[in-house]
């Protein structure tokens, strides 16, 4: 793996390598978090996406600074708004503890949901109304709590977390295809809040300039340790090269530079959560959800309460992908909620999962490794195929001209065609799950 | 007069929109639930097999049109609809016999299946793509109107116009057509009767003789020819986007989850539930009640429930809703 980034390095640019590299660093935190759900205990989230666009969400939450003005205008309602919703909840959990069964109480819900929901719009539309007229090219919106973005990585995992309580609450105890079509339908409701919710997370006109934890290219630049520290790299006398070729260094070596500090972080958290993953695996605990696994009915008999195993590493797994979420939006510096499509954010993540090696944490962060690899190198080396077998179409053919225009898509062929060849010859993936003793 | 004005009103933007969205959404629906109903899953590949099929009429068309053979007022699209069938056909056999046919001899767990069906999802996204773009097509030709919004206005005097479009029309005919075909093949033919032994009970269907590989066969083309007419009629009544069809995966399998899976009557109810809530929670009633309520009077807000952004996740929030209150569905589909 290190070869073939190394490769892309010498060929493209290490600027591109790095780049690559960090994404594959989040990819590999995803599909961990993916492979605790289906690896350890066989659950088809098919909702990845929904964890990784709440941690997106919390990044921006944590780090925007606050809108002062849209908190005036719209703070209180937003306030109005949010009591009534919790008290609407609680209500509704209220009449269904104590008032007993019957038609009355579907009544007493019913009218209570509906009253609820009434005021909750009143306050809501009053507040988004305000909000959202706040300067509307700028902000637009409620901002965040103006917190150093790395604590927003475990922000993304708690909020993650709590999406997950609430989506087990309803999914978990289904059949497997029943669970995925849920959890899918549940991510793609909260894509289109995010991209809709315009006073909470600016919609589809996106939040950009998000804080970074890196130092940045410009200062970088203009820093004259860097500019030594370039200078002893490449080993060169400054009076020798001219200005210009100093530059120019200056300003590769900065992007590199940035793209390590990255690195370096999601390899900390990457390390981290490989190795509680690998604890939490090999431990009384990691043993019962395999055999929970393998064998549900057996396990209720031996007095495991399956469901609730079950919920606890959907929650576990959401977590971790959230963090990995907040990473992504760390490093894009942006928060795009046009962005988020389940066949790069849900199903990619699977291909990763599916090839590396289910039940294997090596095997998850080697399979988003070489995923995340095809994915992104598979343009450039299909429109360089186009490029060659088009020599003789003459330039401006139509043909040529579509071809080079969808070469791109041919990575999802690829991908498709992995993951149709992995399941089928050998399905237990690249790194099988060590000491199975499945049938 | 105002409740004729009102009544217009509903059917020019809910009733005829949800009742040929919901036909639309029947037969798709009707294609996962037959296929879950004897392969035991749910195929994740549909939306995009949809699209594939819409692509091959598509260039059957553009063929037909480009040697001028059209079908005067009717469009084009419908001569080319059989090659479409049988392309289809092809593939879906073609992904049968190198995909899931191995799976099913092993029998291997139903979630195998759907992670096979995501990779076939993932090959004809790119297929699809590779042929023909990303750009919006229109390939409806022929008469677009039956009746226009201004002459019907002229007709009757009243003060809303009502517009039907030819392609609403023939998406509701072919859609009874097809499901009659479909209720006749179950009910009367011999394979029909295999295939719904086989989905009640295998092992007394295999204990009877029924050939397996022959009922499977069978199965695929049925789809074959739903998952075509379905994206046919769809990409007509719209236009052909590659990315609708992926989205248009979740509400198809909300109408078959809804209506009980593995009922083919339960598919073509939550078909026209899920549409017909689609478009009615997401539609401002204001200017419907103002032609009902008393003279001068009008609602303050829009009456909306929920903004038309929201339309994909009407059908996931009646996909919740049945899966907590009755999560066998509504015709008692089989317990998942």
């Amino acid at each position: 793996m290190a070869l073939l980034l190394g490769v892309v390095g010498a060929t493209q640019s290490w600027n591109v390598s790095l780049a690559i590299l960090n994404l594959c660093l989040i990819s590999a935190v995803m599909s961990l978090g993916l492979n605790i759900q289906w690896g350890y205990a066989g659950l088809f989230n098919a909702g990845v996406m929904a964890s990784t666009a709440l941690g997106g969400l919390a990044a921006v939450l944590v780090s925007h600074s606050p809108v002062g003005e849209a908190w005036a205008v719209g703070g209180l309602d937003t306030g109005l708004a949010f009591v009534t919703l919790v008290l609407t909840v609680l209500g509704a959990w209220w009449i269904r503890k104590k008032v007993p069964e019957g038609p009355l109480r579907r009544v007493f819900f019913l009218v209570w949901l509906l009253c609820g929901y009434a005021l909750l719009r009143h306050f809501y539309e009053q507040a988004s109304l305000n909000i959202e007229a706040v300067d509307p090219a700028q902000t637009g919106f409620l901002g965040g709590l103006g917190l150093p973005i790395l604590l927003s990585w475990i922000a993304g995992g708690v909020a993650a977390a709590g999406l997950a309580w609430i989506v087990g609450r309803v999914a978990l105890g289904l059949r497997s295809d029943y669970f995925a079509i849920a959890t899918l339908g549940i991510s793609e409701i909260m894509i289109s809040i995010l991209k809709n919710e315009d006073w909470l997370t600016r919609g589809v006109k996106n939040v950009t300039g998000l804080e970074r934890p890196v130092p940045y290219e410009v200062d970088l630049q203009q820093s004259q340790w860097f500019i030594d520290l370039v200078i002893r790299l490449h080993s060169a006398d400054p009076n020798q090269v001219g200005e210009e070729a100093l530059q120019e260094m200056v300003m590769s070596a900065s992007g590199v530079f940035v793209k390590l500090c990255y690195s370096g972080l999601f390899l900390t958290v990457l390390l981290l959560i490989l190795g509680l993953a690998a604890l939490a695996l090999n431990s009384p605990w990691g043993r019962m959800m395999r055999a929970i696994r393998d064998n549900e009915i057996a396990a209720a008999a031996m007095g495991k309460d399956v469901t609730n195993r079950h919920r606890q590493v959907f929650i576990l797994g959401s977590a971790v992908i959230g963090v990995a979420g907040a990473m992504l939006t760390t490093l894009d510096g942006q928060f795009t909620p046009g962005s988020y499509i389940p066949l790069r954010f849900t199903f990619l993540i699977w291909v990763m999962v599916i090839i590396g090696g289910s039940g294997n944490n090596l095997g998850a962060v080697l399979g988003a490794f070489i995923t995340w690899f095809t994915w992104i190198e598979a343009e450039p080396v299909a429109l360089w195929a186009v490029e060659n077998l088009n020599s003789f179409l003459s330039e401006g053919n139509p043909l040529r001209q579509h071809f080079i225009e969808v070469a791109p898509h041919l990575r999802m062929v690829v991908m498709g065609m992995i993951l149709i060849l992995v399941l089928r010859f050998r399905p237990a993936g690249i790194l099988p799950e060590k000491n199975t003793n499945r049938t | 007069m105002d409740f004729l004005n009102a009544i217009v009103l509903l059917s020019n933007y809910v009733l005829i929109p949800s009742l040929v969205y919901g036909s639309q959404l029947a037969l798709g629906a009707l294609g996962v639930t037959i296929v879950f109903g004897i392969m035991r899953f749910a195929n994740f590949a549909h939306g995009e097999m949809m699209s594939f099929a819409t692509v091959s009429t598509i260039f059957i068309t553009w063929w037909f049109q480009s040697i001028g053979l059209t079908a005067g007022i009717l469009p084009t699209a419908l001569l080319a609809l059989p090659f479409g069938i049988l392309i289809t056909g092809l593939l879906v056999w073609a992904t049968e016999r190198s995909v899931f046919s191995y799976y099913r001899q092993r029998k291997s767990k139903p979630v195998i299946f759907v992670i096979a069906s995501v990779g076939v999802m993932f090959m004809l996204n790119g297929v699809v793509r590779l042929f023909i773009g990303t750009d919006e097509i229109i390939f409806m030709d022929g008469l677009k109107f039956l009746i226009k919004a201004g002459e019907f206005k002229k007709w009757s005097g009243l003060n809303e116009g009502l517009a039907l479009k030819q392609t609403q029309v023939l998406t509701v005919l072919l859609a009874i057509l097809a499901v009659a075909w479909l209720f006749w093949f179950l009910q009367k033919t011999k394979m029909g009767k295999a295939m719904r032994a086989f989905s009640d009970n295998e092992d007394l269907a295999l204990l009877s003789g029924i050939d397996p590989e022959k009922v499977v066969r069978a199965t695929w083309f049925i789809s074959a020819v739903l998952i075509t007419l379905a994206g046919v009629l769809y990409g007509l009544d719209k236009s052909y986007k590659p990315l609708i069809y992926f989205h248009l995966l979740l509400p198809i399998f909300a109408a078959a989850i809804v209506g009980g899976i593995g009922q083919p009557l339960g598919a073509i109810l939550g078909g026209y539930i899920v549409a017909f809530s689609e478009v009615a929670a997401t539609y401002a009633f204001k200017k419907f009640l103002r032609y009902l309520g008393p003279e001068g009077w009008s609602p303050e807000d829009l009456v909306q429930l929920l903004s038309t952004e929201y339309k994909f996740a009407v059908s996931f929030l009646i996909l919740v809703l049945v899966l907590l209150i009755r999560p066998t569905g509504l015709f008692k589909g089989r317990v998942l």
